[in-house]
């Protein structure tokens, strides 16, 4: 005859256990190389060795200046106020374009959700332009809008709500099913459920568009200050470059690069990864 | 007192690019103040359909849905739905915010009083300890429980529940159906509950609808089914009778 039987155990009753089994505490080395930002910044320092060591034995800085003379002439550039004042007006102009290319985007995508018509008004249009690159439109923007800000703001916006309104459009479509019926559930229409329901579940998408948008403003931008770029006498960062190309004075045009990518990584790593680490993130909808 | 949901000769047809779909044809049924209404039926009969209807998703092409005696014609905070999906959290929102909302998108409550209600209620599913914990934490069985709370809070006219406790380990899926029954002893609600487990359906309700398939139309209704225990053996010989009944066609068609 068989008969199951139970044989307790107290493994489990055994009380105290001691919680660094559990959970333990990672080393100041294993916690430093967990953070992104640690290994990236060691990247970059690796970077910058092989770009002095290489500078140092061409030894030329008419073609290519050493790290060090960079970041002098940057520092005395940016102590004179030169190349704050160039930034600034770059990143003016920028903040003008990338804030009427959202609103403009969010226009569109509202229209394209709520009404047939919209979506494909929205799809054609990001089909046609979306490829064509910003900088094209230039010569364009220079006959409509004359040299200055408005034209730079005009190809910015174009930089800017093709790929946000893309990206935000195949969010919302892909908001599921069972979350749309929750929001209708409790009442929610028309603007309160797309600002309540469809925004934050397709802010992964949303986001991803909005770093697409800032990167290639910032491109454009950089550009097209490069093929004009004095409007009102005061030039942004691309001017700079171009201006100190012109005088020859090879250190200053890299450390205008240098400011460039030094303000596209302080966006991209500082502002964005702090909306995701406090968004998506912190939602588990991404890892 | 008239019943509390009324539905007469409802027919729900899905519109394809190719055919249409009758899911359910003239069902009759009503549903009164506190009942454990359970919708019985194999898949594809057409269960969930008739709920998304009872919640305003759908319209129906034939008969009339009334709740209060007014006719549904939209989704309402009065009908809350519970899926059967763990997507039904709003991700972006913790437990408690996630209870609180419907709280205050239907200006039900103020900000102070929909929070002490959001808490009373998780404590009910004794999720007290996560009460700030983002949905992406939580195993399923407490995302099921959490999303119970949400539309309990609201204490609707009625609650919708489709399938809630099928897609889970059965060990928890009993635990759900007691928590359930010890809430409703506790509330006495009116839910309308989903579901093709035979046992379930049992345990769960007082009155039982069984569908057949292909399309869905009421076969029998089960009443009186909370005076069936599970000592004495009769809820087995219930379970017999109503598999026997649902399977009757399958066993004479082959
Ligand atoms: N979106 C849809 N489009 C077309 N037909 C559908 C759609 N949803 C369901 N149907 C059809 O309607 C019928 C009933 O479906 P329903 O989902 O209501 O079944 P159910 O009883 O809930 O089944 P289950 O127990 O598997 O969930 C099925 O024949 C199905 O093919
Ligand atoms: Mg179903």
């Amino acid at each position: 005859m068989g008969e199951a039987r139970i044989l307790m155990r107290s493994d489990a009753v055994a009380g105290a256990v001691d919680p660094s089994e559990v959970e333990r505490k990672l080393g100041v080395v294993e916690l430093l190389w967990n953070d992104g930002f640690v290994r990236k910044a060691a990247i970059i320092v690796f970077l910058a060795a092989v770009w002095e060591i290489y500078g140092t034995l061409l030894d030329n800085s008419l073609l290519f200046p050493t790290f060090h003379d960079t970041v002098i002439t940057m520092f005395d550039k940016v102590r004179d106020g030169t190349i704050p004042l160039r930034a600034w007006a770059s990143l003016k102009v920028l903040f003008m374009g990338y804030s009427a290319g959202i609103v403009l985007a969010a226009l569109f995508t509202v229209l394209a959700i709520s009404t047939r018509i919209g979506t494909d008004f929205l799809e054609t249009m990001t089909a046609m332009f979306n490829p064509l690159p910003a900088i094209a439109l230039l010569p364009l923007a220079l006959i409509w809008f004359g040299l200055g800000n408005g034209s730079l703001v005009f190809v910015l916006i174009h930089s800017v709500l093709w790929p946000v309104a893309l990206n935000t459009h195949s969010g919302f479509k892909s908001v599921s099913n069972t979350l749309r019926m929750v929001g209708r559930n409790y009442g929610l229409r028309g603007l309160p459920y797309v600002a309540r329901i469809l925004i934050p579940a397709a802010f992964g998408s949303i986001l991803t568009g909005l770093k697409i948008g800032w990167a290639f403003a910032w491109r454009t931008l950089i550009a097209a200050e490069l093929v004009f770029g004095v409007s009102s006498g005061q030039g942004g960062l691309g001017w700079f470059i171009f201006e100190n190309r012109n005088l020859l004075d090879i250190p200053a045009v890299f450390a205008g690069l240098l400011t460039v990518i030094v303000i596209g990584l302080i966006v991209e790593n500082l502002i964005f990864r702090t909306i995701e680490r406090n968004t998506v993130q912190k939602w588990g909808l991404q890892t | 007192m008239s019943a509390l949901l009324d539905v007469s000769g409802v027919t729900l047809r899905y519109k394809t690019s190719s055919v249409v779909v009758t899911a359910t044809e003239k069902v009759s049924f009503s549903v009164d103040r506190s009942d454990r209404f359970v919708l019985l039926g194999p898949s594809g009969c057409g269960k969930s359909t008739l709920l998304k209807a009872v919640g305003g998703y759908m319209t129906p092409s034939e008969g009339k849905m009334r709740i209060n005696g007014r006719e549904i014609t939209e989704p309402g905070a009065d009908r809350m739905m519970i899926f059967q999906e763990f997507d039904q959290l709003l991700p972006w929102k913790t437990v408690l915010e996630n209870v609180m909302f419907p709280l205050l998108m239907t200006r039900k409550l103020n900000k102070k009083d929909a929070e002490v209600r959001a808490r009373a209620y998780i404590e009910k599913v004794s999720l007290t300890r996560v009460v700030d914990s983002y949905p992406h934490t939580l195993s399923g069985g407490m995302k099921q429980r959490v999303a119970i709370a949400r539309g309990m809070a609201m204490e609707p006219d009625i609650l919708l529940m489709d399938e809630p406790f099928a897609a889970l380990d059965a060990l928890t899926r009993r635990t759900c159906q007691d928590e359930l029954l010890q809430l409703w002893e506790e509330t006495k609600f009116t839910v309308m509950f989903v579901t093709h487990s035979i046992a379930e359906a049992i345990k769960i309700g007082n009155r039982i609808l069984l569908l057949s398939p292909h399309p869905g139309r009421v076969k029998a209704e089960v009443i009186d089914v909370d005076r069936v225990s599970a000592e004495d053996g009769s809820a087995a010989k219930l379970e017999k009778q109503i598999h026997d009944l649902l399977f009757a066609d399958t066993a004479t068609a082959h």
